[in-house]
């Protein structure tokens, strides 16, 4: 039973308060969010982190867990404060609540390149945090939890910790700091032992002490790698998705929305569903129906049975006219030129130039979207695997015609997000049909063949590269890179417009990237195509870490030049930290030790979301066929809290960008995804899997993400050791049709 | 018309339609939520349980052509060398295909005490995995082959 059950949001507003029998802390003091940011300094609002029961210790993280350990790490900064057993505490999903803003969301507005960052942008970004507060901004993503929680999630431990020891102190008669605590009990100087749970409810009533946070030096959990919290749940079959939930009397419900991206629905015939075996209902979705049955299944086989008339796309038709559209962008004025640096306008002799172009792809996530929502007595009740909850009740809120009041979330478990969880149409679904069903509970699973022709795709992109060596170094690097924006897809869904202004999301990974060239420039042009398109897993970097580092190496090699080495020239005067990784993956792959006949490496550094990460890939040929042996990845994410957990996400970030670099591909005809299930839109099996190596370096003076970073240079890594390999330069993807890596 | 089916040792009775794949009623039917759904075309391995001890995908069993008693996840109980293994190596990250990889590895364990990574990257094969835990399975999969393999 969730510890959350009874909170409202007025509670969590009020903030100490006591929860189901415990108390609920927030102990951070930090100015009153939302509601009065003009009068900051009055008072303290208290961010409920943590539930102390006498059942336990409840650790409240304000993001998503998709997978990438967020639960666990996030815990840790506050129980390295609260001096709990980190074994015996259970981890929940905050509620929707603006004091759960994402402060480190900011950290990307400044259209400046991260690693060239001076200290006062630094301050400037930090200041920005106040933005993410004032909106409320309660969104997972952008790697950026730790980065958020850094501070904040030890100082809600550390109060509550001293607090504690302050309702202590009173009933012993001594002063606070002859107190101790461990593991969740405050120890006096005579040994007299109080567990936390005697003194929550008197500790959560009073004003929190002034707390310093412990040095590293002192850590016992921070900087090492913990047993993941969600672990046990997810190996025994007992972690709850949001589509596993279960409630009395419950039906199932499953949709299907016209194929044809941008179309709807002329009109419907649902007796031929209706007449099959657990069908109960067919209701109209406006652009497609929903099929309410017994079970999922019966739900799935009648909605294919609906008799429906689809309305035709606005798309273009094809590929052809797909690509014509982002082509078309580069003969318009750049939306941005956040890189121009001297003058690229006269090239010298013997430049070189290349087009690139890189597929739609899909999220493609394990678990298919799905909720669970139950109208009752007027308030409707949701679990969904969500990256925004508030945006998620609002959405709610227009399809169910509720008020926001009226709507409680719960944030479930993610069978994957990679982006794909920070939309609400699932969510919005099921609202839409619980509310036609008072009293009934409604399960929402969609196919595998709904979810990936309804995704919100990572866009399709060309690039238009231009560059000189000069001296052996490079001398000019011109890039325009075309393509939709996800910045104004996404912030028009959620806020009904498009920002104006340089897209810096559109261009990151080729902008900001760490190399002296003193002539160079990205120039990023916004196209009109009006696919469905959104955040996935790397965004902006996903495409123009391939185009940037697939472009070096074509100058490397114009330049006669070993690729490491001719990166490490380049790389070494702009940042000593981006050099690091480059040297590291040289020394781990063995990269200036020859190959035997039949094998190569091929290497790639994009600096995102704060970290720098290397990759060198290693091929071999077998038979007809090229096996990926090996890969080296060396990240510099700074400090590195939960180095299992990091490792973790660099191979999860390489194998996902080596999955889309090999095999992914959508494409449309008529505004239909061709691809429909796994057989069209493959990953890597384990057998396809390269062995893998990650090296953790800390010499980054600031923390970086480490969610993402692992995907951008995982790509252009693997087309460049196939240049080596074959000497055939890919500059398109996927892979699988320039050669056999034994995937299909 | 109902029918009895036995999973993880406890006979049910259901009056699901008998072409309805297990999967849907060991998830919808019985409440056994262990079991994810992927794809429902035995391409991803999500599904897969054992029937009469050999790992199956769950969305290809016709509900009627059961041919003996299943398990399931969460018959296995928690305390297998496998998912002993699978803790030690922090194999999970989002978790869903695990259910599957886990029943998968037992069948391979159970027919083979000790694979090679060849055996072992033949049997997982047809068990996807998004956020790419691919390393960790095998590891875990030695390890367990190690500590006394599926049971």
């Amino acid at each position: 039973m969730s510890r959350l059950g009874t909170i409202t949001r007025r509670t969590l507003l009020v903030g100490a308060v006591a929860v189901v029998g415990g108390a609920a802390f927030g102990i951070y003091q930090v100015r009153k969010p939302v509601e009065n940011p003009l009068a900051p300094d009055q008072g303290a609002t208290l961010n409920p982190y943590v539930i102390i029961d006498q059942s336990g210790i409840t650790i409240i993280a304000p993001r998503a867990e998709m997978g990438q350990g967020v639960h666990t790490t996030l815990a840790a900064l506050v129980a390295e404060e609260l001096d709990v057993d980190f074994a015996g505490i259970r981890v929940e999903h905050g509620p929707p609540s603006a004091a759960y803003y994402n402060g480190a969301l900011m950290h990307g507005a400044l259209p400046v390149a991260d690693y060239a960052m001076k200290a006062w942008q630094h301050t400037v970004v930090g200041g920005l945090a106040a933005v993410s507060k004032l909106l409320g901004l309660q969104v997972t993503g952008g790697s950026t939890s730790t980065v958020d929680a850094y501070e904040k999630m030890r100082y809600a431990g550390a109060g509550a910790r001293e607090a504690l020891k302050a309702v202590a102190a009173d009933r012993l008669g001594v002063d606070r700091s002859a107190l101790r605590t461990e593991d969740g009990f405050v120890i006096a100087p005579d040994d007299t032992r109080i567990a936390y749970a005697d003194l929550a409810e008197d500790a959560a009533a009073r004003p929190v002490p002034d707390v310093d946070l412990r040095p590293q030096s002192d850590w016992k959990l921070l900087g090492r790698a913990l047993p993941r919290s969600d672990m046990r749940a997810k190996i025994t079959g007992q972690a709850q998705y949001a589509t596993d939930i279960q409630l009395p009397g419950m039906k199932f419900a499953t949709v299907r929305i016209c194929p044809h991206l941008g179309g709807g629905m002329a009109g419907f015939d649902p007796a031929p569903a209706l007449a099959m075996p657990g069908v109960e209902q067919v209701f109209d979705m406006g652009n497609g129906v929903a099929v309410v049955a017994r079970n999922t299944w019966a739900a799935m086989e009648g909605a294919k049975a609906v008799d429906v008339t689809w309305t035709d796309s606005p798309l273009p038709a094809d590929m052809d006219g797909m690509f014509a559209a982002i082509e078309a962008a580069f003969d318009a004025e750049p939306n941005s030129t956040l890189r121009d640096d001297g003058d690229v306008s006269a090239l010298p002799d013997g430049a070189i130039s290349a087009e690139y172009r890189v597929p739609f792809l899909a999220h493609s996530t394990m678990e298919p979207q799905g909720a669970t929502a139950w109208l009752q007595d007027g308030h409707l009740t949701i679990w969904a695997g969500n990256q925004a909850p508030r945006l998620c009740v609002q959405k709610a809120a227009e399809t169910s015609g509720l008020n926001e009041d009226a709507i409680t979330l719960h944030t479930t478990f993610m069978g994957g997000g990679f982006g794909r969880r920070a939309e609400t149409d699932a969510v919005a679904q099921v609202a839409r049909i619980a509310a036609a069903m008072p009293g009934t509970p409604i399960r929402l699973t969609w196919s595998r063949e709904e979810d990936m022709r309804h995704d919100f795709y990572r866009p399709a992109a060309m690039a238009r590269m231009q560059g000189a060596v000069t001296g052996g170094r490079i001398s000019h690097f011109n890039a325009a890179i075309a393509a939709p924006s996800v910045t104004h897809a996404a912030m028009t869904r959620i806020m009904g417009r498009a920002p104006g202004g340089s897209d810096k999301g559109h261009v990151e990974g080729a902008f900001d990237q760490p190399y002296a060239i003193p002539n160079y420039r990205v120039a990023g042009h916004l196209a009109e195509l009006d696919v469905p398109i959104g955040f996935w897993r790397s965004v902006g970097a996903s495409f123009n870490g391939f185009f940037h580092e697939s472009f070096i190496d074509e100058l490397a090699h114009a330049a006669g030049a070993d690729p490491l080495a001719f990166r490490l020239a380049h790389v070494a005067p702009e940042s000593a930290v981006a050099a690091g990784v480059l040297t590291r993956v040289r020394e781990m792959s063995g990269w200036d030790t020859a190959l035997p006949e039949g094998r190569a490496r091929g290497v790639a550094m994009t600096w995102s979301f704060g970290t720098p990460t290397a990759v060198v890939i290693e091929l071999a040929r077998d038979g007809d066929r090229i096996r990926m042996d090996r890969a080296f990845m060396a990240c510099d994410p700074g400090l590195a809290l939960d180095p299992g957990i990091i490792r973790a996400q660099m191979e999860s970030g390489l194998i996902y960008g080596l999955s889309a670099a090999v095999l992914g591909e959508i494409t449309f005809t008529d505004g239909r995804a061709d691809q429909a299930n796994f057989p069209d839109y493959d990953a890597l099996r384990m057998v396809n899997v390269p062995r893998i190596e990650v090296a953790i370096l800390q010499d980054n003076p600031h923390m970086g993400g480490v969610g993402e970073p692992g995907t951008p240079p995982s790509m252009p890594a693997l087309a460049n050791a196939l240049f080596a390999l074959t000497g055939t330069r890919a500059r398109s993807l996927p892979l699988r049709t320039m050669a056999d890596f034994g995937v299909s | 018309m109902s029918i009895t089916l036995t999973v993880n040792e406890t006979d049910y009775q259901t009056d699901a339609a008998p072409d309805t794949p297990l999967l849907w009623v060991l998830r919808d039917e019985l409440g056994l939520t262990g079991t994810k759904f992927g794809c429902g075309i035995a391409a991803c391995g999500a599904c897969t349980v054992h029937v009469d001890g050999q790992a199956v995908r769950s969305c290809q069993v016709r509900l009627g052509d059961l041919w003996g008693p299943v398990t399931t996840i969460e018959g296995l109980g928690g305390q297998t060398p496998l998912q002993a293994a699978w803790e030690r190596h922090q194999v999970a990250q989002c978790g869903y295909c695990q259910s599957g990889q886990i029943m998968q590895a037992a069948d391979l364990l159970s027919n083979n005490p000790a694979p090679t990574d060849e055996d072992i990257d033949a049997a997982m094969g047809g068990n996807l995995c998004r956020c790419g835990t691919y390393t960790a399975i095998r590891a875990a999969i030695h390890d367990a082959a190690k500590m006394g393999g599926a049971q």
